[in-house]
């Protein structure tokens, strides 16, 4: 409880020196100045505590691709941003990939700003219909994905995938999480974000030489 | 701008011409002096002469065949003092009289404390009469007040309008709603005044910082909403008012009763409805825009002429969807949405509200008295306790889209005690006092950083003010004023947002725990701010001219000093800053007017500086997983305003009538050489009136709004890599956000017809708005990336007066 000094209603009267004035509306006057004061020093006590820290849940902190070979190699690209929205840059790194190679792909979404870190990859399944991972390659590179799951409604999810190479190139990989795309739109469901709508809770770009 | 206007009144000072036939005209209205309305009855005598009027229904009095001379005028009517001028008529002339009540009559008029009457009569004010407010019954507050010249709007979707008094707005805009200094998280700028249009009966625009009773910090200007006065007799009078729109399939009802006594009791309630399903642009329907809305409000007093008091609590209650297609994710989606020129959800219309929206219910209580002093003057003593409780859901994963991402209560505890000395008839003073505690609590629940933190917030405030009339027609006022604001928060930052912003300098002492990524700081700041005032008026025959001098200064608000966080609506991350203070501001404005006889017009011109103005400005681009965000921070910087607002009319006969207004405005970041972010652009309506009396009093209304491109904005574009979807490449893309919209033209129509009932007055009233359906898009609509403008609208509205 704080002590509100300015509002003592004795020293508030005789700044004011209204004593000039009637004595009832002195008393009405008095009783509403203490009155508030008494609101006042209420409402203070409320909520004095310390606030309570929140751990955001949905942010997104670290996206991780995980690509398997039939040789059962595996390489990774990841992007974790471990203030979330703040203002540290996100950490990008990507493993070279092997030419004329299939593999096996899966993506994982995580929030590293609750301990244990949560799964987000899980909540993305669950609402299928509402989300679509994009892999976008650049012109010059030579890779291809093809989705290989569904959501409740036959339109691709993007959480597993194969990815399959070409000839030594290098270029860019963009990874891209929207949530509430359009699905049925035009090209969306064979992977072009373009008409896709929504918003995107994750891009990542990751710049890879295929060796 | 001030010479401009010193010139042309010097030059008709001097051109005062000497006509020597008795053949001069003098007309005017007979006013009553407490609330404008017009007295009918008043006889209007030229004393020594058998020249006579008596006002007719409208008020209106004509004296015709009087020579040049100087006159002694008498007013008078049965239920008033007479009143007795001197006036020197050499010209045609047209003036204006008020006449005050007799005592025993004063108590029909005379309805509580003079808590937030305008005596000052320099002030730079425009009103909106109760007939206005009606036409408005469902839209807001913005929409009604956006008719004034020099108020405009800055808007969010076509549901959200916040009032823009001289390019000022927000924090910078006080409103005072029945007596009450509405505290409803007005720093946001997609935060509406929580206020029921319905509940006003009379609203004032005080352009400027000149009524010191209200606030020191009014930097823009004062919206005074009061509601319906009760009269001091046996009564039961009420007001329904039903309208329905086409656009958004809707309407708005709402309801004002007030039951009075002889003995000076009376009882008071109001209530509205309003539902809108989703609106219509011309090409596409505005998915997730509806509206739905419950107010009330109750309230009861006792009126005498020696004391009285007023026990009033309201509640308003609304639910605003914001358009779907303006809920993004990053820069890209923002080109995305720029480029396609049409929103990116377009559904089936719905009155459904869906996320995004907000959800918002401001409460008010207040208990108010004042006593009169025989020769003294009159105290007044308000209490006032509002709570705001504003929720705002967003695009949520995972089954949170129903809890809210944003939570803030806000309660706000205000007492305002007044004393004011008026025994002398030309002299008027008064002092006051203020204190205010509050207190702003962000719910945890929302499992979201919060955007404001807790805090508390304690402010102490004196004024004095002065009325002194010189003359009949020279009259000034002066003002001072003091606030003391100290606030204490509880904040929440990020370690790595701490070290960005240097924190660890300068405020390392306030950190209070050490959470690991995230620091609890406890930053407690004072604030001193003075504001004065000065103003002048000076009539000399039908020409009115006010000037005023004053200076304003205004404490950061909680969003100016602690936001950090991403905006979804405009994809920006908005940082405020702690070593953030007070912004003061030097404003000169004048205004002329004068009516001829067929002729009225009213040209107001300011000049407003404001030291270490607060604004939000790019300050480059961060990455975070969701891709680039530009960055927009707090800072200070020295502005300067200037601009002129005009209304002309003129009335061809009794029937027809034409009236214009005009606004420009010009603001200017005068430290960085570069234009203020949304200024409004020029704005010019035209309007045409006419009434058919035998036809049942039909009167016709076809206006037109011009409003012009604004040449003159901040260039805040900015380049960033942007996936190209088609060929999987980077392209450094301009992201254009500053350009602002083409000009566009509306044209609307409005029909009224009163028809007299046994029991009532019935008043019907058909409006067109957009008649063309115009497409386009408003740079004052912070949603302009995202979608047009709402497209035509047919209004029916039902009037029940009783």
């Amino acid at each position: 409880m704080k002590t509100i000094q300015f509002l003592n209603p004795q020293n508030f009267m005789s700044n004011l020196n209204l004593k000039q004035l009637p004595m009832k509306t002195m008393k009405t006057f008095q009783l509403l100045a203490i009155l508030t004061v008494f609101a006042f020093a209420f409402t203070s006590c409320s909520d004095d505590d310390a606030p309570q820290v929140i751990n955001e849940e949905e942010v997104i902190t670290t996206m991780t691709v995980t690509l398997v070979d039939n040789n059962g190699t595996v390489k990774t690209m990841s992007k974790v941003d471990a203030d979330g929205d703040g203002p540290l840059d996100p950490i990008i790194s990507a493993d070279d990939l092997d030419a004329n190679t299939t593999y096996t792909g899966s993506v994982e979404f995580l929030n590293q700003l609750e301990d244990p870190a949560e799964d987000i990859t899980a909540e993305v399944a669950e609402e299928d219909e509402e989300h679509q991972v994009f892999y976008v390659p650049s012109s010059n590179f030579n890779v291809s994905v093809q989705y290989n799951d569904q959501d409740a409604n036959g339109n691709p999810l993007g959480l597993d995938f194969t990815l399959t190479t070409g000839d030594a190139s290098s270029g860019t990989l963009t990874v891209i999480l929207r949530h509430e795309p359009i699905k049925d739109a035009a090209g969306v469901s064979e992977g072009d974000p373009t008409n896709a709508g929504g918003e995107t809770d994750v891009e990542a770009a990751f710049e890879v030489d295929i060796l | 701008m001030i010479k401009i206007f010193i010139l042309p009144t010097f030059l008709f000072f001097s051109l005062v011409t000497h006509a020597q036939n008795c053949n001069l005209s003098l007309k005017g209205y007979v006013i009553d002096l407490h609330d404008n309305s017009v007295l009918e009855n008043a006889s209007v005598k030229l004393e020594n002469t058998s020249l006579y009027a008596i006002s007719n229904n409208k008020g209106f009095f004509i004296i015709e065949g009087i020579c040049p001379g100087e006159y002694e005028v008498t007013i008078s009517h049965i239920n008033c003092k007479s009143l007795t001028k001197q006036i020197n008529i050499e010209t045609n002339t047209e003036k204006n009289f008020s006449l005050e009540h007799h005592l025993q009559s004063l108590n029909e008029v005379l309805i509580k404390g003079e808590l937030y009457n305008i005596e000052d009569k320099s002030t730079i004010s425009a009103q909106i009469s109760h007939e206005t407010i009606d036409q408005f019954s469902n839209a807001t507050l913005g929409d009604a007040l956006s008719t004034l010249p020099g108020v405009s709007s800055l808007n969010t979707g076509n549901t959200i309008v916040k009032p823009v008094i001289q390019g000022l707005h927000s924090s910078r805009v006080l409103i005072i709603n029945n007596n009450v200094r509405m505290e409803d998280q007005q720093w946001g700028v997609d935060h509406a005044p929580n206020i029921d249009i319905n509940s006003a009966a009379n609203i004032t625009v005080i352009k400027g910082s000149s009524a010191l009773e209200y606030g020191g910090d009014a930097i823009g200007g004062v919206i005074i909403a009061e509601p319906q006065k009760a009269p001091v007799k046996d009564t039961l009078m009420g007001k329904t008012i039903l309208t329905g729109a086409s656009n958004g399939r809707g309407g708005n009802l709402s309801t004002n009763l007030i039951k009075a006594y002889e003995s000076g009791l009376y009882f008071k309630a109001q209530g509205s409805i309003k539902r809108l399903g989703d609106l219509e642009a011309p090409d596409y329907i505005l998915s997730n825009t509806g509206v739905e809305e419950q107010n009330m409000a109750i309230g009861l007093g006792l009126n005498k002429i020696k004391y009285g008091f007023d026990v009033f609590y309201s509640r308003f209650d609304t639910e605003i969807g914001i358009l779907r297609a303006s809920h993004i994710g990053n820069v890209s989606d923002l080109v995305r949405a720029i480029n396609s020129q049409e929103p990116s959800f377009i559904n089936d219309f719905t009155y459904d509200i869906n996320s995004p929206k907000q959800d918002v219910v401001h409460q008010l209580l207040k208990v108010n008295t004042f006593k009169k002093f025989s020769n003294f003057g009159q105290l007044d003593v308000q209490y006032a306790y509002q709570n705001n409780r504003r929720k705002e859901f967003d695009i949520r994963r995972g089954d949170r889209s129903g809890i809210p991402a944003l939570d803030l209560e806000l309660q706000t505890h205000n007492l305002i005690t007044k004393l004011k000395y008026d025994k002398f008839e030309n002299f008027s003073t008064k002092v006051g006092i203020e204190l205010t505690y509050q207190d702003n609590f962000a719910n945890p629940d929302t499992g979201v950083r919060r955007l404001i933190p807790d805090y508390e917030m304690y402010k102490v405030a004196g004024f004095w003010t002065a009325n002194y009339d010189h003359s009949d027609n020279l009259f000034f006022n002066a003002g001072i004023r003091y606030d003391f604001t100290h606030i204490d928060a509880q904040k929440f930052y990020f370690q790595s947002r701490w070290d960005e912003r240097n924190y660890q300098d300068d405020f390392a002492d306030i950190i209070v725990e050490d959470f690991g990524t995230q620091l609890l700081t406890n930053p407690v700041f004072d604030y001193h701010n003075f504001s004065a005032n000065l103003g002048v008026q000076y009539n000399f025959k039908a020409w009115e001219w006010n000037t005023n001098i004053g200076t304003a200064s205004r404490a950061p608000n909680p969003s100016e000093l602690f936001s950090d966080g991403l905006h979804h609506s405009i994809a920006n991350i908005e940082i405020g800053d702690l070593r953030i203070d007070s912004e003061q501001s030097y404003k000169v404005s004048t205004q002329v007017k004068r009516q001829f006889n067929r002729w009225q017009f009213d040209i107001s011109a300011y000049y407003n500086f404001i030291d270490d103005y607060i604004l939000l400005e790019p300050g480059g681009i961060e990455q975070t997983i969701r891709g680039a965000f530009p960055v927009f921070e707090y800072r200070q910087t020295n502005a300067r305003l200037f601009g002129v607002d005009v209304n002309v009319g003129y009335q061809f006969s009794d029937e027809a009538s034409f009236n214009s207004t005009f606004a420009y405005i010009n603001g200017e970041d005068t430290s960085r050489n570069r234009p203020l972010i949304s200024m409004p652009p020029v704005n010019w309506q035209n309007s045409l009136n006419y009434k058919i009396q035998q036809w049942h009093n039909l009167s016709l209304l076809l206006s037109s709004q011009m409003v012009f491109e604004q040449m003159r904005f901040p260039d805040d574009n900015f380049t960033t890599p942007i996936l190209n979807p088609d060929t999987g490449d980077f392209e450094e893309t301009l992201v254009d956000i500053s350009q602002p919209p083409e000009a566009y033209h509306l044209m609307n129509f409005r029909a009224e017809m009163p028809f007299e009932l046994s029991f009532t007055e019935l008043q019907v009233a058909l409006s067109v708005n957009n008649i063309f359906d115009t497409s386009y898009r408003s740079y004052l609509n912070r949603q302009r990336f995202y979608a047009d403008e709402i497209g035509r609208n047919f209004v029916l509205q039902l009037k029940l007066n009783y």
